[in-house]
């Protein structure tokens, strides 16, 4: 299916993932994070050394507990490692305020949660607006995109409604739109489907396929292997330590 | 919608509280009552200490008033009837007159017991035998025609100046100028009205009842007339006092010399007087002393003011910490999504802020509304200052902004990850 795809952009990545390296926009060195509990220390992550290219499709698989969630959040910048350096998009991020953090998430990456994490309290519209609110120079059409972003969802008709009177897919989408307002170049999705059913899920999946076919880098974590197959690699962990890379499981 | 990130929060925090409307009412009361009874008490006390400054004011504060006072009853006085003599005489004012020069005025002032009427009608006013100066010395201006003159005084004539209140009473239809009153026996033509005294309630004086008005007569028709022995019934009992001067009004050119010619006064009375059977009163004092005891009132308000205000903070403290923790996640979404700390923290302390101000501002309305209902129905005169309602409009705003600071500042310094495990 991808190779037949309009542009054949995902067999095109593959190919040049496998022979040279495209850019890296987000790269680990030897992270470590660990845990302490009283005497007791938990090596969530355990010397990760990793690039992850622009334009990227990874999945993030492991049995649970063994880091995947961690590594995901240290690269969302909404954890910070305790050893190693973490560089996004050529900025050392190690060093940097929280602040400076705070302003990279919103710029460069787009969360989406198992859980959907939409507030409760505003309605469809205004949850994908949330994150232009903590901008420092809102664009001046942000309305406008969110309204084309829930459009393209295929939520057009339902813009005023609260998060609790969707099903899960509607959830999912408005958390994606909600993801891409900012247009950040790297999306970051833990089990975006552990929620779904399987009809939903193709659904969600097939979305994450356009965007990569945009151009956005994505890294999913997930337990599913049908799921993880739709990646172009796949990142096995265990332990906190990366087990081995999968090349090309897409093709 | 892109409007300023302020305008912004506020809206979203008016919204979320709203959210909650029983919780933020329950909340916000005690800002109310607190701010509503600082404002309240604060307008009792202004009018109180008003009501009483002006009342010293009005005896002059450049007076020193010398006064008899009836001595204390002695052991042999189951008699029924007695003549008790006491109190200031023309000899004192004389001797006073004398050793003073320095003085500018001394006045001397007779309290005649007798009915005063016109036509049908009937009071029983203070009808008070003195000289022309007492007008000066009293500060209190005329409203229509003159006041006692020396030629009055000289000619022993039976004139008379009423108090407004009691030519409304007498005569409230017809001018009082050039009529005649009755006054004990004798009938006096009244040649002048002094001005009310300063009341900020206006209730008319029933006819016939005891009013708070004054009738002024020459003190020598007074002596003529009337003599110096009144007779008055006490529990059944008849007593006759004999009384020669009821007040004599000292007054000085300024007001430095008032401790120095009370002091005077004091010492001379006390020479010449076996009984204490006089008082000296001096306005200034009775005015530094009501000062005082409205700065007393102003700490002790103040202070339970500030324990109430304190509460309420602490009450809204405790919902915030309680809401910061309910939305723990929501903290983690928003962090997550580019919020920076500095906009958490603007997010709850907008709440609290609304929430402190909110209350405030109800505060206020009801600090406003229970002077005019203490008005109507306690007969006490309050007086808003415009200080009041600004300063406590600044304390609610600070209230919320002290009080929200820690549970914003909790909200903020979350870890994100943290908070977006939070269920
Ligand atoms: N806040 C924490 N305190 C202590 N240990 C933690 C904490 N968060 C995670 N860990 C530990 O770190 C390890 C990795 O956790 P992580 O959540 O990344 O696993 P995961 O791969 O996402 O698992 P799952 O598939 O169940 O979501 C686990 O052993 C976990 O117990
Ligand atoms: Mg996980």
């Amino acid at each position: 299916m991808e190779v037949g795809s309009p542009n054949g952009r995902t067999a095109e990545a593959a190919l040049r993932a496998v022979s040279e390296p495209s850019r890296p926009v987000a790269e680990l060195h030897e992270v470590t994070r660990v845990y302490r509990l009283g005497s007791e220390e938990v090596r969530a992550l355990d010397g990760v050394t990793v690039s992850f290219g622009v334009g990227e499709y990874w999945a993030i698989m492991g049995v649970s507990g063994s880091g995947k969630s961690t590594l995901l959040n240290v690269l969302g910048c909404i954890d910070r490692p305790t050893s190693g350096r973490y560089v996004v998009d050529g900025r050392e991020v190690s060093g940097m305020d929280d602040d400076a953090l705070s302003e990279l998430r919103g710029r460069e990456i787009g969360f989406v949660f198992q859980s959907f994490n939409l507030i409760p309290q505003l309605d469809v519209f205004e949850n994908v607006m949330v994150p232009i609110l903590y901008r420092d120079d809102p664009p001046a059409d942000a309305e406008e995109r969110a309204a084309a972003l829930i459009e393209r969802m295929g939520l057009g008709d339902r813009m005023r409604h609260r998060p609790t009177e969707l099903s899960g897919g509607q959830q999912q989408r408005v958390a994606i739109a909600r993801a891409l307002i900012n247009d950040p170049p790297i999306l970051l999705a833990d089990e975006p489907t552990g929620n779904l059913d399987s009809r939903t899920t193709e659904e969600i999946l097939e979305l994450f396929d356009e965007l990569h076919r945009e151009g956005k880098t994505i890294l999913m974590v997930t337990h599913e292997p049908e799921v993880g197959a739709r990646a172009e690699r796949v990142l096995h962990l265990r332990d906190g330590r990366i087990e081995r890379i999968e090349e090309g499981a897409a093709c | 919608m892109l409007t300023s990130p302020l305008a912004r929060a506020v809206r979203m925090g008016v919204k979320s509280l709203l959210l909650h409307k029983l919780r933020s009412l329950l909340t916000s009361l005690g800002v109310l009552f607190g701010v509503g009874s600082v404002i309240a008490m604060l307008a009792i006390g202004e009018g109180a200490s008003a009501e009483a400054q002006e009342q010293i004011k009005q005896l002059g504060s450049q007076n020193v008033i010398l006064r008899s006072v009836k001595p204390p009853d002695d052991a042999a006085s189951d008699q029924q009837t007695r003549v008790l003599s006491y109190g200031l005489t023309h000899a004192d004012r004389r001797r006073i007159e004398e050793t003073y020069p320095w003085l500018e005025e001394v006045v001397p002032v007779r309290q005649l017991l007798q009915e005063v009427r016109h036509g049908t009608r009937v009071l029983n006013p203070r009808v008070l035998a003195t000289t022309p100066d007492y007008l000066e010395v009293t500060g209190r201006p005329m409203m229509a025609g003159r006041f006692l003159s020396d030629a009055d005084e000289l000619g022993v004539r039976n004139v008379c100046v009423l108090g407004w209140e009691v030519a409304r009473a007498l005569m409230p239809l017809t001018d009082p100028i050039g009529e005649t009153v009755k006054i004990g026996s004798e009938y006096f033509t009244v040649v002048g009205v002094l001005m009310p005294r300063v009341r900020l309630d206006d209730d008319p004086p029933e006819p016939g009842a005891e009013t708070t008005g004054e009738v002024l007569i020459p003190a020598s028709t007074g002596a003529r007339w009337f003599g110096e022995m009144q007779v008055k019934i006490r529990s059944g009992s008849r007593e006759i006092e004999e009384v020669e001067l009821h007040e004599i009004v000292l007054a000085v050119r300024s007001p430095e010399e008032v401790d120095e010619t009370a002091a005077a006064a004091r010492t001379m009375l006390a020479e010449t007087h076996d009984r204490r059977d006089y008082e000296v009163v001096v306005p200034l004092e009775l005015l530094a002393r009501a000062e005082e005891t409205k700065r007393i009132f102003n700490i002790v308000l103040g202070s339970i003011a500030g324990i109430s205000l304190l509460v309420g903070g602490i009450g809204i403290m405790n919902v915030m910490l309680a809401t910061v923790t309910e939305r723990t996640r929501e903290i983690g979404i928003r962090r997550a999504l580019g919020a920076k700390r500095r906009h958490i923290v603007l997010q709850f302390l907008v709440e609290t802020v609304v929430l402190s101000v909110g209350g405030g501002l109800a505060g206020i309305a009801l600090g406003l509304l229970i002077p005019v209902v203490v008005e109507r129905y306690a007969d006490l005169t309050t007086i808003v200052t415009p200080e009041a309602p600004i300063l406590a409009f600044g304390i609610s705003v600070s209230i919320g902004l002290l009080f929200g600071l820690y549970p914003a500042w909790r909200a903020a310094t979350m870890d994100p990850v943290e908070a977006l495990r939070h269920e």
